[in-house]
């Protein structure tokens, strides 16, 4: 979904015209789409990197000063290595990108791992690039790769950086009250009735944008039935109305109470207030709610993964999603896009760019970690000690599934306080039995 | 001199409009061209009103948003209008705070609304010290949205019909209270009839508007859980990154049966008489 890259999603022009596009867009989008119907051959051999010149233009979707004051600092050593230019294009793609790798207006991108990926590869919008992982492969780690690849065996991503979703808490606050970080699911109740007896809510919550919760799925889900289990379920292989899949949701029911109530109401940065202001006491949130605090509060955040709930799965999966880059289909300048590629793989880069920004650590093993804040340094421990690395619900299953069928399932289930499990089990998997045959 | 308007409406509308129909029978993910669009004959619709649980309170929310605008926002704007007619102290400030919201754009109205209805910072719940979950209640929420639409549906309307009233030859008013009419009386026998051109213009728009409806709820909370519209359905099945086109351009076409079921019999009628009788 929107993992918040700081620009509100609603507000952006292209938002409001899509508004406007009803009827007229149905039938503007084949005409594009027949414009670069043309063939379907591979780029050339791209293992000139060694005189590879000229200009990459680089699609960053993003316009907010924290990713790119970081990209252009990393251009800037990019170029003065190679005298390749990178010309960054800061439109925002995510809404539209079967139109944007489409039209391709640029060489390299940045998108997701995992199934997102994997949907434009077959969909043959991007190429593989097989050819930079054979540069950089040892340094990026095995399941990292299996991210990175698609069904037919080859990579189409080249990783950047990932961030983990931990619950977070304040060192003070639990230091006053005399709380313990817990390990299991009875910890964990029992530490939320002691918050409650205290007058603190919980857990913050929020799911007004829809994919806040998934994240909540995403963990119950691979701590109750494993992250075999989950992967299998979101790639359409398992069905919705198990058994498992109903436990899941029955565990999810039973934490409700110590979760902050009305979440279809609250946007996450709300959410992430009650934490910040010691009216909750904890907030399950990717990393990059970090940047919701003052520097304070900053200081005073800690997280631990999410508690184990079985313990033939422990906590060994974790939802860390995975940034990187692609390169589209036929890229004007192949050379020169294969040598920013393997630069934007190594650590030089990857160090570079995390200057800028502290809530997510690089996927290049050999990554001088000395300049990483002690949030980093954690995060990069709680993901490298995860023996599964899942990508989120959206990344993890179809597009045309994720956020049409299991977004607003996820809202009714929050809804009806988990009363209908067996009502929206049913109708998840009638809804995937028809749009994964299609 | 109608040739050229007529033909850049065939061609921008009418046929991009058939071709949403043609591709409302396929299955197809917007890549590989129109061969690549596999027909599925009436699927497409069977699986909208049989397994696509947001479709029917879409549907119905869309009737809703219709029926509040037509029955309640619109006779507001024309009551307001009727009341700033009357030159009472201060009309041309309320004039101006009634129509103020209708300059801002619906999208930028969501945030402003955003902000009150919050359920921990907005003004609202703390003014009052209440605990309403405004946007997030589904029972509730349509009506949340309801009244930032109105907000800035009334305005409009109060304007369009402050300037038919205005149009309204004073003598026929003047004559009418000679005749001992009361002010109800001249309302309803003078000023009413003579707004004929009027209220087919504020029908047609109330009704345009009240269909499009997309930016607001898109802003509040992305057209889910409650606020479901056709026009959200639709973006979300196509535009976004789902792209099953040929399911979204069933939506797009129920939806255009709809508007034209709705305007095209008012508008036969409206037309057909002499609008100066």
């Amino acid at each position: 979904m929107e993992q918040p890259t700081a620009s509100f999603p609603g507000l952006d022009r292209r938002s409001l015209l899509k508004g406007m596009g009803l009827l007229g867009a149905a039938a503007a989008i084949p005409g594009l789409a027949a414009c670069a119907d043309t063939g379907t051959a591979t780029p050339e051999s791209k293992k000139s990197a060694g005189k590879a010149s000229g200009t990459v233009r680089f699609g960053l979707n993003a316009n907010a000063a924290v990713p790119t004051a970081g990209y252009d600092s990393v251009f800037a050593a990019f170029e003065q290595k190679t005298g390749i230019k990178v010309r960054t294009n800061k439109l925002l793609y995510t809404e539209q990108i079967n139109n944007y790798l489409t039209a391709a207006p640029d060489d390299v991108l940045i998108w997701n791992a995992g199934y997102r990926m994997r949907f434009f590869a077959e969909k043959q919008l991007v190429s593989d690039v097989t050819s930079v992982w054979d540069q950089v492969g040892s340094n990026i780690s095995e399941a990292v790769k299996q991210a990175c690849t698609a069904k037919d065996g080859k990579q189409y991503l080249v990783p950047f950086y990932n961030y983990p979703w931990v619950t977070y808490y304040r060192k003070s606050v639990f230091e006053k009250r005399g709380y313990a970080v817990p390990k299991t699911l009875d910890e964990l109740t029992t530490l939320a009735s002691q918050m409650k007896r205290d007058g603190l809510t919980p857990i913050a919550f929020a799911d007004k944008e829809g994919w806040e919760a998934m994240g909540t799925f995403d963990i119950l889900n691979m701590r109750v039935n494993g992250y075999d289990f989950h992967i299998q379920l979101l790639d359409g292989k398992e069905s919705w109305d198990d058994d498992r899949v109903k436990s899941t949701f029955d565990t999810w029911r039973r934490l409700l109470p110590i979760h902050q109530p009305q979440a279809l109401g609250r946007t996450w940065q709300e959410a992430a207030q009650a934490l910040g202001q010691e009216k909750a006491g904890m907030y399950f949130m990717g990393s990059f709610a970090v940047d919701q605090f003052d520097d304070a509060t900053k200081e005073d955040l800690d997280f631990f993964p999410f508690p184990e709930i079985d313990s033939e799965h422990g906590q060994d999966a974790i939802d860390a999603p995975i940034d990187g880059f692609m390169m589209v289909k036929r890229p004007d300048n192949a050379a020169a896009s294969q040598s920013l590629l393997e630069y934007l793989a190594s650590a030089e880069a990857a160090e570079l760019y995390l200057k800028t920004d502290t809530n997510d650590v690089a996927t290049a093993q050999n990554v001088d970690t000395s300049n990483y804040t002690v949030l980093q340094k954690k995060y990069a421990d709680v993901i490298g000690s995860s023996k599964n690395v899942a990508q989120y619900l959206d990344r993890d299953t179809r597009p045309d599934f994720a956020a049409p069928v299991v977004l607003p399932a996820i809202q009714d289930f929050l809804k009806g306080n988990g009363a209908d499990i067996d009502g929206i089990t049913r109708s998840l998997q009638s809804q995937a039995k028809s749009i994964f045959a299609s | 001199m109608l040739g050229i308007p007529a033909a850049l409406s065939i061609l921008l509308v009418w046929v991009p409009a058939f071709m949403s129909a043609a591709l409302s029978l396929t299955t197809w993910n917007g890549v590989g061209g129109f061969s690549a669009a596999e027909p599925v004959g009436a699927e497409n619709y069977r699986q909208i009103a049989t397994n696509y649980p947001p479709f029917w309170p879409a549907l119905q929310h869309n009737l809703i948003w219709l029926g509040s605008f037509l029955f309640i926002a619109t006779p507001i704007g024309l009551l307001l209008a009727v009341l700033l007619d009357k030159e009472i102290r201060g009309t041309r400030i309320y004039q101006t705070a009634i129509f103020l919201p209708v300059v801002l754009s619906l999208a930028l109205i969501g945030f402003i609304w955003q902000l009150l209805y919050s359920p921990e910072q907005g003004l609202i719940n703390n003014l009052f010290n209440a605990d309403v979950d405004w946007i997030g209640d589904s029972s509730i929420n349509l009506w949340s949205a309801m009244v930032a639409a109105s907000w800035r549906h009334v305005g409009y309307v109060m304007v369009i019909y402050l300037a038919g009233i205005k149009a309204v030859d004073p003598a026929l008013r003047e004559a009418a209270a000679m005749d001992g009419a009361n002010e109800l009386q001249v309302f309803r026998q003078v000023v009413f009839p003579s707004l004929r051109t009027t209220n087919v213009v504020v029908l047609v728009i109330t009704i345009i508007e009240s269909l499009r409806a997309f930016d607001l709820v898109y802003v509040l909370n992305h057209g889910r859980n409650g606020l479901e519209l056709l026009s959200v359905l639709i973006t979300e099945n196509i535009i976004g990154e789902a792209t099953r086109i040929g399911f979204g351009s069933a939506i797009a076409v129920i939806l255009l049966m709809v508007s034209l079921g709705v305007i095209i019999p008012y508008l036969a009628q409206a037309l057909r008489k002499d609008p100066t009788s």
